[in-house]
């Protein structure tokens, strides 16, 4: 009797690894095989777009908008960073690359060894990179310097910046994300992160952990600053400036930047149909409404 | 058990009573198989089940050889050679900015720095502290739950832990993010609120039901008459719990231990969730962030380009890790044949 019911659990166990296993393995293989699809036949009617995590929002309301408009056409949108987007289109398994950062030299060379074609540059929104801290700390406003010197591990208490006598815990992104980059090209002159500096999957996992501890910063698109406080930034020798779409566009603000969808060649088809309603009227009404910022409008056609 | 005239019957009753016996039957052969006529199905059977073995070991040598293919270009490669020296991923090294040598990870910038030694360290931190707080649970709970429970109690508590494995680990990372982490900070006051401990108690709940189901099935098949033997010497119950049952049980305890360290070094999902992922060099602080092996290749795969150096880093990490599993996991069996000879010796 015993024997018989042990062997029926440890089936029963079998089985239940199997069935999780296969859950898993199966989810990742529909992935990879509806990217690697759309990529290689290049269905007329369907397009994949992967990349900046700060743009996935943004880039699903442009999408659902424009298939809205545009009955029979797909537009699939995911997210894994700037680096995931850039490595995909350079791969092969995306048809249009998200980026919050600029392409690298070395990027747009591997898309001409790999695919055979320039990269294009379209810019479609404008975003200020937010300085959060959690809505208990005070502090009013922060040196381009004192950022550096706070994600570079020297600053360690934010008494030294003018605050509470009260330990940093510096929260970032993973490297694979444009907004890390740009973080790190322009707040920190492309030197390293502290080592303690922990890295966090999306800008909503950064904003949830900085707004659940007293002595942490962290840095984001604007669009989700949210349950926290965002810090005005003042460039080296400069006035403090809040991160708004006036201070933006103007230039003022020292952290804003570009949002970029990159294509492979010129686009075409499906691909140029969704970057030119990305760059019409309604199309930058959405980006408004995700809350980053319309391109100016003298900078509206701004293929390279 | 009811009559069999089946000749598959008569042989398993000869093999029980031999084995219950421990004396062979008078004029019973050697090869017992010969004996019998084999259905031509039950060869047929026997192939397909050992070719259906034979394609397990073939695919763990396969996917070792499709990693280790892409790692090892990096020892020749003109590209690789020209962006990373070798002997920079695992030595400390006085980079530009720095004022020491120092162990770093940070593969994005210029120049790249991949040191592997903080990720080791990271994997190593967590899933010790994890085996130390599932190992007493798991076999504390197979003692309690094979030797003490109530029926009524083991046919409820042994089907819940063993569900505790069935739950999916990005839950269970879910959870140490959001719950065990607050908790955590909140009671002790550690600086980072995501952490090794935060993480390995996270993993803790992965390799419980692992250690446990191995244990509890290993103290089951002691042989009821060791306990009743020394249970009419005199024997106290914990005595015989201790003194007899769990030196018996114990190789079947080993296997699940090492079966859970397996499941611990390897586990992703809830380090990548719960445990901060900062790189940090630090051997004994258990309270800092760590990064480890599984969540960077998870975190950074998906962000490179085929064939550059970071790439065949990862797949370096992945090799590194595939072959420290596979070692710690031998020994383990090594450990576990001795014991296991040193107790039917005697």
């Amino acid at each position: 009797m015993r024997k018989a019911y042990q062997n029926y659990s440890a089936v029963l166990f079998l089985a239940a690894a199997l069935v999780a296993s296969s859950c898993t393995s199966g989810k990742s293989r529909q992935e990879g095989d509806g990217s690697k699809d759309s990529a290689q036949t290049r269905q007329a009617s369907t397009l994949t777009i992967k990349g900046s995590d700060t743009m996935v929002i943004l880039a699903q309301n442009w999408a659902e908008a424009f298939m809205k408009a545009n009955p029979g056409k797909v537009v699939q949108v995911s997210g894994g960073g700037s680096g995931t987007g850039l490595a995909a289109l350079i791969n092969g398994t995306a048809d249009l690359a998200n980026a919050s950062r600029p392409i690298k030299d070395k990027e747009r060379e591997q898309l001409r060894k790999r695919r055979n074609a320039e990269a294009q540059e379209f810019r479609v929104a404008l975003d200020s990179l937010a300085v959060y801290v959690p809505a208990s700390n005070k502090i009013e406003s922060l040196t381009t310097p004192q950022l550096k010197s706070i994600f570079r591990g020297q600053t360690t208490n934010w008494k030294d910046v003018g605050g509470e006598d009260k330990p940093i815990v510096l929260y970032s992104r993973e490297n694979s994300s444009g907004t890390y980059a740009y973080f790190k090209e322009h707040v920190l002159e492309d030197e390293d992160f502290a080592a303690t500096a922990q890295t966090l999957p999306g800008t909503a996992a950064v904003i949830n952990a900085v707004s659940k501890d007293a002595g942490g910063i962290g840095y984001g698109g604007i669009a989700y600053a949210e349950g926290v406080r965002t810090v005005k930034v003042a460039p080296a020798g400069g006035q403090p400036v809040e991160p708004t779409m006036q201070n933006a566009t103007s230039g003022k603000y020292p952290l804003s930047r570009f949002l970029n969808i990159y294509s492979a060649g010129e686009p075409s088809g499906i691909a140029k149909e969704y970057l030119d309603f990305v760059l019409s009227d309604d199309g930058q009404k959405i980006v408004e409404g995700v809350g980053y910022y319309p391109l100016p409008k003298e900078a509206t056609p701004a293929a390279q | 058990m009811t009559e069999q005239v089946l000749e598959g019957g008569e042989r398993t009753r000869v093999a029980k009573t031999e084995r219950r016996t421990g004396v062979r039957r008078r004029g019973a052969k050697s090869s017992l198989a010969g004996s019998f006529h084999t259905p031509l199905w039950h060869r047929v059977a026997e192939r397909m089940i050992a070719i259906l073995a034979l394609a397990a070991v073939l695919a763990i040598a396969l996917i070792f050889i499709f990693i280790a293919r892409e790692a090892v270009p990096m020892f020749w490669e003109a590209d690789f050679a020209e962006e990373v020296n070798i002997r920079d991923l695992f030595f400390a090294k006085e980079w530009r900015g720095y004022d020491e040598p120092v162990f770093i990870w940070q593969p994005v910038g210029e120049p790249a720095k991949f040191n592997v030694v903080p990720l080791f360290i990271g994997s190593l931190k967590v899933t010790l502290l994890a085996m130390l707080m599932s190992v007493p649970l798991g076999v504390g709970c197979a003692i309690f739950i094979a030797l003490y429970a109530p029926r009524a109690v083991r046919e409820v508590v042994k089907p819940v832990i063993e569900l505790l494995a069935g739950i999916p680990s990005v839950v269970l990372g879910f959870f140490a993010l959001m719950v065990l982490a607050s908790w955590a900070q909140a009671t002790f006051g550690f600086h980072f609120r995501l952490n090794a401990i935060v993480a390995a108690m996270g993993l803790a709940l992965t390799i419980v039901p692992v250690v446990f189901t191995i244990s509890e099935d290993a103290i089951q098949s002691v042989p009821g008459t060791l306990t009743e033997a020394a249970l009419a010497l005199g024997a106290r119950k914990y005595q015989v719990a201790l003194r007899v049952v769990l030196p018996a049980a114990i190789p079947g305890i080993a296997a699940g231990i090492v079966l859970g360290f397996g499941r611990a070094i390897g586990e992703t999902m809830i380090v990548l969730m719960a445990s901060g992922n900062a790189a940090i060099m630090e051997l004994f602080d258990f309270s800092t962030s760590v990064r480890t092996v599984t969540a960077t290749i998870a975190a950074e795969l998906g962000e490179v380009a085929q064939g550059d150096p970071h790439w065949r880093v990862l797949f370096l990490l992945g090799v590194m890790l595939f072959a420290v599993t596979f070692v710690l996991n031998l020994l383990g069996d090594l450990f576990i044949q001795r014991l296991q000879k040193r107790l039917t010796a005697s």
